[in-house]
């Protein structure tokens, strides 16, 4: 026979908030967040009573001052009678600017380097494992100030191209001029332009859009469109009909044909760089500290990148080419249908971070003046103004938000292609 | 009809391979040209190889050691019929300057305590490095090295590092004392409070009076004169020493049942990881100060130290999660079912496992954060590249640039490439064998 019994009505002692597993990790919780709140205040009262003893008074006012300085390497319009927060965000353009550039580039040499390293040639897996090692072991900042001293010491100053026997010359045909002042490239120009769209009127924010960028990007995106639409209906045939109809001239003609009536339309021509007096005008100029900190970050980076891409490619198993080699693939589809898809999976994950720590070693670019967000933000506009708290703060924030944003959108594109687990 | 066939009796002797199969010649046309595109990229490997030797060569091969200024060098160079901008290296600058590049203004009769605290480093850490090869017991000698190293390098009285040592000693004995009478926990408590009063309160009077009785000491050198690879070095290893446990804690958290616990660490390991660590370098020389309660000014060293920690352990709390993660969940079941409590566990069955997996990822770490220890240069500090600012604008050396990038990129290079072999000996000594 069984009797039910009552469980034991204890009443609640104080001891159980520590011996309970059921309100421990409450106790815990609750104790941390206590301890969490009592730093915050304590940081926030010390800093309170700081700024007081210092007669300054945390705001944001200084943000719509005039900035008084220059930015001489910038996308938009912009001088020195522009207010600070136009200049931070001159140079949040800039840090973005360097930061899609370095991660093309570091992405192409990367890959590249990697493929290489993974070569039945013993030079160049010799050599490809030089360069890695070489610029993995060695800090950025040091190639960064390295490609720039590069560049001023070693290129030609702009009076070596004057005369009647330059000592040095224009390269592509005239077009490009490299000299210890920068570099000068052609730029697009249109004669027919439809002109400009102006965002957010006279606002620190203010941006101005070419319309013709504009139509060129809506026409080349429509016509990629009609492209893959046309790739997929091939697809479609193929698994009916078996037979792959031919496509490829149709799909070149899609994408080139209307950008190019476009471009004539326009007037589209090309203005070069030209020597004038004692420096070159007209054209695009990059200043060597974008160069420099181009190339350097792209160079740096890329050494990782091309390790990673080994790891992902070493990663397959063997069985995986040697089965696709039996279904009758040729080694090019192997790689395009079997391996690659497979590697991206392990590329990916660490790629996200490698652009991640990219675009924060940009901020480097204060060691050689590129006027990035640290350069306007957190330095001259800091040095002018003395407000380290709110503008160091306000510098970290946007930082934050860039290196959220990117790893969100590339985590999105990793799911895409990460492996369905069963 | 006769029988023509023919039929071999004896076997024909084996032949030689054939020449180009086997040796050098079999191996370069395996390796080197065995196809047109291969045989193509070798020739362009070897002609560029050959370009930059040509280039590099004769210019590092110049006889200027003992130059006293760049224009001395010029004058070698030109006795020797070089002319011209890139006619040899001025050596003359690493000669004059390598001591103050590895030193800084360190004084020069001091120089044994910055070279005693680094060769003991090695001594403190080959329990750990090289466990199979050295006697356990000098893991006690590693248990002291952290009061033992700041005392080398800032001097002062030998108290103060012995009384923080004390604090130790009298936080055990409050916890056996209450542990006796009491429970654990409230004997932690106790311990921990104890501990936090001592150092705070008595620990700096008692230093100092027991200082005016027997004073032992050296002479204090202060942070001011810490530059060159012994600044990079001693930032280096605090930060990467402080930053382990720090992330080992921050990895458990986030891993943590404890919701608020989890968003704490989260939140810290993404804002961290979220910004630049020349941001946070700008915090430690203008903000820190701020934050502090007024009145307290500590060493700039000190903050860049405090900041790089922080910078560190996010990374590492990334790198030891993910050794977690990796580890199979019959491990955490299996302690479980051994009756191990959490702390047990992760002592005893998770952490050497995680740890083992993570390593890769903890010299990295390690390695990038040296390398990072260039940055604080950007804020004034003298480390090797902050040096190189001030020899360059040095009339005697004013136009130097080559010689002396090269040799501060030879020096990070000698210490990371080091690291990553070791981790690599690290990780094949400790393969278990299964993957």
């Amino acid at each position: 026979m069984t009797t039910l019994s009552d469980p034991p009505q204890e009443s609640f002692r104080l001891s159980q908030l520590i011996y309970d597993t059921r309100y421990r990790s409450m106790t815990i919780q609750i104790i941390a967040l206590i301890g969490f709140l009592l730093l915050l205040g304590w940081l926030f009262g010390n800093t309170a009573q700081n700024l007081a003893d210092l007669g300054k008074e945390p705001s944001f006012r200084f943000l719509s001052e005039p900035a008084g300085y220059d930015i001489n390497q910038r996308l938009l319009e912009y001088n020195s009678q522009d207010t600070h927060l136009r200049a931070a965000f001159v140079g949040l353009l800039n840090t973005l600017v360097v930061a899609v550039l370095g991660c093309i580039t570091a992405t192409i040499l990367g890959v590249t380097i990697g493929v290489l390293r993974l070569s039945s040639n013993w030079v160049v897996s010799k050599l490809m494992m030089i360069y890695v090692e070489t610029f993995r072991n060695v800090p950025v900042l040091l190639w960064i100030v390295f490609v720039m001293a590069i560049m001023i010491e070693t290129m030609p100053a702009p009076r070596a191209f004057k005369g009647e026997n330059p000592a040095s010359s224009m390269m592509l045909n005239d077009s490009v001029a490299v000299t210890n002042r920068g570099v000068y490239i052609p730029e697009p120009l249109f004669t027919n332009t439809l002109g400009d769209v102006h965002l957010f009127g006279a606002a620190s924010m203010r941006f101005d859009v070419s319309l013709d960028l504009l139509a060129l990007m809506l026409v080349l995106g429509a016509s990629l469109w009609g492209a893959s639409w046309f790739r997929k209906r091939a697809d479609k045939i193929q698994e009916v009909t078996g037979d792959r109809p031919k496509t490829w001239h149709v799909r070149l003609g899609l994408i080139v044909i209307p950008t190019a009536v476009l471009l004539y339309v326009l007037g589209f021509h090309l203005g070069y760089p030209e020597l004038k007096g004692f420096n070159f005008k007209g054209g695009t100029h990059f200043r060597n500290s974008l160069i420099a900190l181009w190339l350097a970050l792209s160079l740096y980076t890329a050494a990782f990148i091309a390790e990673i891409v080994r790891a992902g490619i070493m990663a397959i198993d063997h069985g995986q080419s040697e089965a696709a080699a039996a279904l009758g693939l040729r080694p090019n589809r192997t790689m395009k249908l079997v391996i690659l898809p497979q590697a991206l999976r392990v590329i990916v994950p660490p790629m996200i971070s490698n652009y991640l720590n990219l675009t924060k070693n940009s901020s480097l670019a204060i060691a050689v003046g590129y006027m990035d967000l640290t350069g306007t933000l957190m330095g001259i506009t800091l040095n002018q103004t003395g407000r380290e708290l709110e503008t160091v703060l306000l510098t970290m924030l946007i930082y934050l938000a860039i290196s959220l944003s990117i790893s969100a959108v590339m985590n999105m594109y990793n799911n895409r292609v990460k492996m369905v687990e069963r | 009809m006769s029988d023509i066939s023919f039929v071999r009796t004896e076997m024909l002797p084996e032949q030689d391979p054939p020449a180009s199969e086997v040796g050098a010649l079999g191996w370069a046309k395996h390796n080197l040209f065995s196809g047109a595109m291969n045989s193509a990229l070798t020739v362009f490997s070897i002609l560029g190889i050959y370009y930059v030797l040509a280039a590099l060569v004769p210019w590092a091969w110049s006889p200027t050691w003992n130059a006293t200024s760049l224009a001395g060098c010029r004058e070698i160079l030109h006795d020797l019929g070089r002319d011209g901008h890139f006619s040899g290296a001025c050596w003359g600058v690493i000669n004059d300057r390598w001591v103050q590049l590895f030193m800084g203004f360190y004084p020069p009769e001091h120089y044994w305590r910055p070279i005693a605290a680094f060769i003991l480093l090695g001594v403190a850490l080959s329990p750990v490095l090289f466990s199979d090869q050295v006697p356990a017991k000098l893991i006690w000698f590693t248990g002291l090295y952290p009061f033992l190293m700041p005392w080398l390098l800032w001097g002062g009285s030998i108290w103060v590092p012995l009384m923080v040592l004390a604090g130790f000693v009298i936080a055990y004995a409050a916890y056996r004392f209450v542990l006796d009478k009491m429970s654990e926990l409230i004997a932690l408590i106790v311990a921990v409070l104890v501990a936090v009063v001592w150092w705070l309160f008595l620990m700096g009077p008692i230093a100092e009076f027991v200082f005016n009785i027997i004073p032992i000491g050296m002479e204090a050198v202060g942070s001011r004169k810490f530059g060159g690879m012994m600044l990079s070095l001693t930032i280096g290893v605090v930060a990467i020493g402080f930053s382990l446990p720090i992330g080992v804690v921050l990895a458990l958290g986030r891993q943590s049942d404890l919701l608020i616990v989890k968003a704490l660490c989260v939140g810290f390991i993404e804002f961290i990881r979220g910004v630049p660590l020349i941001t946070l370098l700008f915090v430690a020389s203008t903000l820190l100060n701020i934050f502090m309660p007024p009145g307290t000014n500590f060493d700039i060293i000190m903050r860049v130290i405090i900041m790089a920690t922080l910078f560190a352990s996010a990374y590492m709390a990334e790198v030891i999660r993910g050794g977690l993660a990796a580890l199979p969940t019959g491990q955490y079941e299996g302690a479980d079912s051994l009756g191990l409590d959490y702390w047990q566990a992760q002592r005893l069955i998770i952490m050497p496992q995680a740890l083992k997996i993570s390593i890769p990822g903890i010299v990295s770490t390690f390695i990038g954060l040296f390398k990072d220890t260039t940055l604080v240069s950007v804020i004034g500090l003298l480390d090797p590249l902050g040096l190189s600012n001030g020899i360059r604008a040095n009339a005697e050396w004013n136009g130097v640039v080559w010689e002396l990038y090269g040799f501060i990129a030879l020096m990070f290079f000698v210490f990371c490439f080091s690291m990553s072999r070791y981790s690599m000996y690290l990780e094949r000594k400790l393969q278990t064998g299964h993957r």
